[in-house]
């Protein structure tokens, strides 16, 4: 299980953080971001890789949880 | 493919909508070019005194308040900040003055080559290697660090001073600047270009449109929805020129443009590795501060400055061709970006590691 904080992180750092927490291949990860556009861009991403998503709204974040 | 609708949409009704703002009296191959037209204010408003460049250009109004509208609406409007604002302000600039010695930003590059100017194929070149550069550094870990929550305040100003610069324009006071020759004096009625600004700047808004994100995450992610759009924006920009007879094929005597491939070349270096530094393209920048990104609003003022250094100084280059003043400034930019990169990479600090860094458990 993989869990980052990409919350602040202007682009494309939230979905270079994510590539760099997905090396290891973890079967679930869970990513925190505070924009739309983050949101989008690492669930694409994520998608790409292979993971099955579920994006959950937060106060004014959204939790990406992937699994393989 | 179904994703990629909107951001296809997108590219085509830019790249139709800056061939019908020629038609409708902006330059040739200059429907929408966000280094222009923010040089063009920056003249409007004294900062400069190039007499040929100075207008208030309604275009760059419409497309923050267009992204602002639809933000606030979208329950987007996110007011953030404090990313090393100062490093964004002088990597503003230097895309500035990048962009000026090519004559053009990102966006018009890709509409040059609509038009059949194929000197932008060397600044095209040069974007990609630029790209590359800032690749490099993100690899190495760069970051400019995290932007934290503003008040909802402080986002509102720089909608506020669009719609006072729009009221400037329209009232037209003694102390604005407007060309009466050259490009400046070339320009689409107010309200259709404001119109045009509002459309790109809403539809940018909700797709993400950037020029250099769709270079950059094709090679990092092999992501090719950005870069759909930038291609859309070329084959509308193409068909549009070729319809309404404005395409010219050729590298001599393109509308504002000069044919040194070179200097071409590296303009676009500097502009596309200090955009990737920052995160996006000029419009990208604009439509960021519209969304209440205030570090994006101090990058759009380190390019209004950047353009008024270049031509308090003779950097920008003209028709005639880049000024060595301005060759020397791109050597000094280079550095400059190199030293921005390294300093701030993971070559050097190790602090970036502290948050947000993976935990397994």
């Amino acid at each position: 299980m993989a869990k980052i904080d990409v919350r602040g992180m202007s682009c494309p750092q939230p979905v270079l953080m994510t590539k760099n927490a997905i090396a290891s291949n973890p079967s679930t990860i869970e990513v925190i971001v505070d924009n739309n556009t983050a949101k989008n861009n690492v669930s694409r991403f994520l998608k790409n890789a292979g993971y099955d998503l579920s994006v959950e709204e937060l106060d004014e974040d959204y939790l990406i949880s992937a699994k393989k | 493919m179904e994703e990629k609708k909107g951001i296809i949409f997108t590219g085509a009704i830019v790249g139709i909508i800056a061939v019908l703002l020629v038609k409708f009296g902006n330059p040739v191959n200059m429907g929408f070019c966000i280094a222009c037209f923010l040089r063009d204010i920056a003249g409007g408003l004294g900062l400069h005194r190039a007499a040929v460049v100075q207008y208030l250009r309604p275009e760059i109004m419409g497309l923050v308040l267009g992204a602002f509208i639809i933000a606030l609406s979208k329950k987007e409007f996110q007011v953030r900040g404090g990313s090393s604002p100062f490093i964004r302000f002088t990597l503003g600039v230097t895309v500035m003055i990048g962009a000026l010695m090519f004559l053009g930003c990102p966006l018009r590059m890709v509409l040059r080559l609509g038009g059949g100017d194929l000197n932008a194929i060397l600044g095209i070149a040069g974007f990609v290697v630029g790209i590359g550069l800032g690749i490099f550094f993100l690899n190495k870990g760069f970051s400019l660090r995290r932007s934290y929550k503003l008040p909802k305040s402080e986002g509102f100003v720089f909608p506020i001073v669009n719609v006072l610069l729009i009221a400037l324009l329209v009232s037209a006071p003694a102390f604005i600047f407007f060309s009466e020759k050259g490009p400046g004096k070339m320009h689409a009625p107010i309200f259709i270009a404001l119109a045009a600004g509002l459309i790109v700047g809403a539809l940018a808004q909700r797709t993400r449109l950037c020029m250099v994100g769709g270079i950059r995450d094709f090679i990092l992610f092999k992501d090719t929805y950005l870069l759909s759009g930038f291609i859309a924006i070329f084959v509308f920009s193409l068909i549009g020129n070729v319809l309404l007879g404005y395409f010219n094929i050729g590298f001599e005597g393109q509308p504002v443009a000069h044919a040194d491939g070179l200097w071409n070349f590296l303009g676009m270096v500097l502009c596309g590795w200090a955009s990737v530094l920052l995160g996006g393209c000029p419009m990208r920048q604009l439509i960021l501060a519209g969304e209440g990104n205030t570090d994006s609003v101090i990058t759009v003022m380190g390019m209004i400055v950047g353009a008024a250094i270049c031509h308090n100084f003779g950097l920008a280059s003209s028709p005639k061709g880049p000024t060595s003043n301005g060759q020397i400034a791109v050597i000094i930019c280079f550095i400059i970006v190199a030293l921005v990169g390294y300093f701030n990479s993971e070559m050097v600090i190790s602090e970036s590691k502290v948050k947000g860094d993976v935990k397994v458990g």
